[in-house]
């Protein structure tokens, strides 16, 4: 009989088609049978090779993902180890040094072994050797006569500019300054494409690269050689887990040795001029003589699955945060020490940096690198300015008509729901609005933990040094946010009873 | 002729100020019971006892021979209407709603609460065409009225008025008090009824009780109240309103 009334009815209003728009964004959510993924580090060789990965298992008829660039060595393996990934293109210098810990150099039985006890292994080497190396621009090297490592000696001024990896490594900067005695106080550290900007207008002298990178060329720089051979050998391979289905093992293993040096260095500036990690990657079937079949999706179906995979990120995590936060509003209006508890939760996680906040949750078991971490960094984001406009927004209310509710008799429930939550709509919506479009600009960064969305491109622009690419993703990330505030207000003339609006 | 309401030794306390000292207080049916005293004087207070807004510290209170305790105050707010300055209205419901609320919540028939809604709006001089406006697009004095069709809805035994004509100007405050002077004779209305206006007592009153500092201080007709004063402060009372109202 009460589902007659129109107040109640008109009530209804207030959440019905909020929820359902909101479940639109969740029903996003892809529901696809598991493929394999394949993750990559961050710069160019590491999404060309496992762009090169993916297509061999499509080929193969494997139904394949690539998560591209989604971070350093460590949590790529952890990735691989969780299951988040099946498998990722590695260097055996960095598997002896980083993931083994190991002082010497391993045999191949050895390194089989010690993968194994973590349910990996890995390929044989893919056939090139890209082992570290210190670059420096070739005019400067040529002024100061610098051809060695060991001639950086003589230069104690030289500003030196290194990756954090390099900067944190077994093999990295800190042993290598001690074999070689090198005396340079400046050393900063650079994201890598960043590096060889500063390195061309002379903010530094000398970075850490790749020997197969693209931009040792493209850039005019020399190769110091390593004439202490402190750089172990680093072959690439693939790593992968045992688990993983047999054809696909196979399919990878076939890419053994089909890639020397310069076809590598080759793939690189490929991927470095035309932007395109798939094309790239797919000179590599060509020069094969493999069907031609994959071409790279339009630059329209990429936008539309970063896009869409973008409302996944931050719609479902804004539902989460509504969800939550809203009950967490109202116990926290109550004030008292429950509700002082709960605004001071929110606030704290509000402070954390968005890139800390994902940093935290990864090594976490339920987490990991997928898109769950960033959804549950995204909600505890999102979560704050709920929270904290629902109690705000209630306890707005005058007491008169609070009071009045109660001397009417209305039942505690009722009271809630037909009075106070609709009284406090405009401020609870406002507080959802600004948590969606705090998420549409925070899960761009989902990107770093192989997420996808928009971020992906404004990551790799980063890398490879390309605005047209970085802003491929900002420019529809803006708009985005702009959309969804356009929504929200039209939205406020839905929900927002009509007499509040007058 | 029995009391509806009755005060027995209720006293209220807020953190370190006594807002109500032990007080015995009878509210007769079919009366108006007038509370008036000064800003603070504990007559909104006593109000706010009987619906139980807040808890006594001590003491009794009954309604209808009953004692009204936080298990039994939910039904009693059905038999009691609660109106205060500028009427209480929800905003975000339009008149009607706020005046069918309560009779919607516990389901009465709408033909029931159509027929009732027509009565009230004969009864408080509301036009009906405005029963879809939402508050902010009512007079003060409209919003009243819609007030007090809100707290009659159920047919209340108890008619709680705290200070309900308080924010209006003099023309439609006049004008409501006439009606609700009416309106109270016509229903045989048992009233408890806050203000700080002796007129306004003196208009509606048929017994005044007057209050300072957390007690009462004098029961009776304002004549009593002018001519046996029970303690200085009501010649004083009295005295400070009869240059206002008189001029």
């Amino acid at each position: 009989m009460k589902l007659h009334c129109p107040t109640l009815v008109r009530n209804a209003r207030f959440s019905a088609p909020f929820l359902t728009s909101l479940l639109l964004f969740a029903a996003v959510v892809s529901t696809r049978a598991n493929p394999v993924i394949i993750g990559s580090k961050k710069f160019t060789e590491s999404y060309v090779l496992g762009e090169i990965a993916r297509r061999a298992l499509n080929d193969a008829g494997i139904a394949t993902e690539h998560r591209q660039g989604m971070g350093g060595t460590i949590i790529l393996w952890q990735a691989l180890q969780g299951g988040q990934i099946d498998a990722y293109p590695e260097y055996t210098g960095t598997i002896e040094q980083e993931i083994l810990k190991n002082g010497q150099q391993l045999s191949f039985q050895d390194i089989r072994e010690a993968l194994g006890k973590f349910g990996v292994e890995k390929t044989g080497s893919l056939g090139f050797n890209n082992t570290y190396a210190l670059v420096m621009r070739r005019s400067e090297a040529q002024r100061l006569g610098l051809r060695t490592i060991s001639d950086l000696r003589k230069h104690p001024e030289l500003r030196i500019g290194l990756t954090h990896e390099f900067l944190d490594r077994q093999d990295g900067w800190r042993p290598l300054r001690e074999r070689y005695g090198l005396p340079q106080q400046r050393v900063i550290g650079i994201d890598h494409a960043l590096g060889y900007a500063a390195l061309a207008n002379g903010s530094i002298d000398v970075k850490d690269a790749y020997s197969t990178d693209a931009k040792i060329e493209q850039n005019d720089l020399i190769v110091l050689e390593d004439d202490l051979r402190f750089f172990p050998k680093y072959e690439a391979v693939f790593l992968f887990r045992s688990s993983m289905a047999p054809n696909a093992i196979n399919a990878l293993r076939r890419l053994e040795g089909t890639l020397d040096e310069k076809r590598m260095i080759h793939l690189n500036m490929e991927a470095e001029r035309t932007k395109n990690y798939t094309s790239a990657a797919n000179l590599y079937f060509q020069d094969n003589g493999s069907s031609a079949g994959y071409a790279g999706e339009s630059f329209l179906q990429k936008l539309t699955r970063w896009t869409l995979r973008h409302l996944e990120l931050a719609g479902f995590s804004l539902l989460l945060s509504v969800i939550s936060g809203i009950p967490l509003g109202i116990v926290a209006s109550r004030g008292g020490l429950i509700g002082q508890a709960i605004l001071g939760f929110a606030s704290i996680v509000q402070t954390i940096p968005s890139l800390a906040l994902l940093a935290l949750l990864v090594p976490l078991p339920f987490f990991g690198i997928s898109v769950r971490t960033a959804i549950a960094a995204l909600f505890l984001y999102g979560l704050l300015p709920i929270v904290r406009n629902t109690a705000s927004g209630l306890q707005d209310i005058p007491r008169s008509l609070r009071e009045s509710a109660v001397a009417l008799g209305l039942s505690p429930f009722t009271r809630l729901w037909e009075i106070y939550l609709p009284m406090a709509s405009r401020s609870i919506l406002s507080g959802i609005k600004t948590s969606a479009v705090i998420n549409i600009g925070t899960a761009t960064l989902a990107a770093l933990i192989g997420a996808g969305g928009l971020g992906e491109p404004i990551l790799s622009g980063l890398n490879l040094n390309d605005d047209v690419t970085i802003l491929q993703g900002a420019i529809p990330a803006a708009l985005l946010a702009l959309l969804v505030q356009w929504f929200f207000d039209v939205l406020d003339h839905v929900l927002i009873p009509k007499g509040l609006r007058i | 002729m029995s009391a509806l309401v009755k005060l027995v030794d209720v006293s209220k306390r807020y953190a370190n100020a006594i807002a109500l000292h032990a007080t015995n207080l009878s509210i007769e049916r079919g009366k108006t019971t007038v509370l008036i005293g000064p800003s603070g004087c504990g007559k909104s207070t006593l109000l706010r006892l009987i619906v139980r807004l807040i808890e006594p510290d001590s003491g009794l209170i009954e309604f209808n021979g009953e004692p009204i305790t936080s298990d039994t105050i939910g039904a009693l707010r059905r038999r009691i209407g609660y109106v205060i300055q500028e009427g209480g209205l929800f905003p975000h419901l339009t008149a009607r709603s706020n005046v069918l609320l309560m009779a919607r919540h516990i389901g009465k028939s709408e033909y029931e609460t159509q027929s009732r809604l027509v009565e009230l709006c004969e009864l408080t001089r509301f036009p009906g065409n405005l029963l879809s406006r939402y508050p902010l697009e009512l007079s003060g004095g409209q919003r009243q009225r819609v007030g007090l069709m809100r707290a009659l809805m159920l047919l209340p035994e108890l008619l709680l008025l705290d200070e309900p004509l308080g924010a209006l100007d003099p023309l439609v405050r006049a004008s409501l008090q006439r009606d609700l002077k009416e309106i109270f004779a016509r229903l045989q209305q048992t009233v408890l009824f806050v203000t700080h206006d002796l007129a306004e007592a003196a208009y509606f009153g048929d017994e005044i009780v007057l209050m300072n500092d957390g007690r009462i201080v004098q029961k009776g007709s304002v004549s009593d109240l002018r001519q046996k004063p029970a303690d200085p402060f009501v010649s004083e009372f009295i005295n400070a309103q009869r240059g206002i109202t008189l001029t």
